[in-house]
């Protein structure tokens, strides 16, 4: 059960520049939760502002890169009077230990929240070995 | 002027670093101007912005139920309560990572300017909280036309 803790505000922490971002503005790491069982690695990442159609997944090898576009933080003719936060796109890049079977990948995005299901390949799965007695 | 009298002997030198030390904040303050002011804040962080005729106040809450959500405008004040809640997964899963926090938090935010309390509108979108304000009439922006006399 959650015990009752009163939350912190946390400075956003900005992704390490690999590459030059084609899109102007900051790129922030989002806060992530990982946790694995035997068949899944599950991936969930706080994302604030982004539309679920503006994020990408790119899993390659053992290589994941979540990203995402957030979408205009405020309205057309609105001034900015007080700034406690940044506000910009997310990128985050992992590797992975197990090998996933980039078939059965499962996202979903609700309420700025990214969920990734990532099902490791059998081989990765551990495997009980029966020794037979000869 | 210097900052440190040597022949003074009632200096104290700590009080002297306290000096100093707010005299650095006040400096930074002053040279970063109006940026972010993170380091005193409280939960959640929020931009507040306007147009014409509403004040928007806008919070990064990601993965909150909207009922867990409490809004009170009172005198000039935004009072923001809420939970963020992340639910616990089944037993067996070993944590890799856990950066995503939980708790309650509390705020109240004092308006840059009075607002109608039954003009107040409060929207959830992806993760983000925004809450638009009407302006009273008072404080909306006139132009002034010049008259040729």
């Amino acid at each position: 059960m959650a015990e009752e803790k009163e939350l912190k505000p946390r400075a956003k922490e900005e992704a390490p520049a690999k590459a030059e971002h084609v899109r102007p503005g900051r790129v922030f790491l989002p806060a992530v939760d990982i946790f694995e069982t035997p068949e899944t690695l599950t991936l969930v990442a706080d994302m604030p502002g982004v539309p679920s159609d503006k994020i990408t997944v790119d899993v390659r090898d053992n290589h994941l890169i979540i990203s995402g576009e957030i979408a205009p933080p405020l309205g057309d003719k609105e001034n900015l009077l007080v700034h406690e936060y940044y506000t910009g796109d997310f990128y985050r890049e992992f590797h992975l230990g197990a090998t996933i079977d980039q078939s059965r990948i499962e996202a979903t995005m609700k309420d700025g929240v990214l969920r990734l299901l990532l099902p490791k390949v059998e081989k990765a799965k551990p495997r009980k070995i029966e020794v037979k007695v000869a | 002027m210097p900052i440190v009298t040597f022949r003074d002997p009632y200096w104290e030198p700590f009080r002297e670093m306290e000096r100093l030390k707010r005299r650095m904040s006040h400096l930074f303050e002053e040279s970063f101007g109006p940026g972010l002011a993170q380091w005193r804040g409280v939960y959640p962080l929020v931009n507040i912005s306007e147009d014409q005729d509403n004040l928007y106040v806008r919070a990064e809450l990601p993965g909150i139920k909207p009922e867990a959500l409490e809004i009170t405008v009172h005198e000039g004040n935004l009072i923001l309560r809420g939970e963020r809640r992340i639910p616990t997964e089944e037993k067996q899963v070993n944590y890799h990572r856990r950066e995503r926090e939980s708790g309650y938090f509390r705020r109240v935010i004092r308006l840059p300017m009075a607002v109608h309390p039954d003009q107040v509108e409060a929207s959830y979108k992806n993760g983000i909280l925004t809450i638009k304000m009407a302006k009273p009439e008072e404080a909306k922006p006139r132009q002034i036309q010049v008259q040729a006399v």
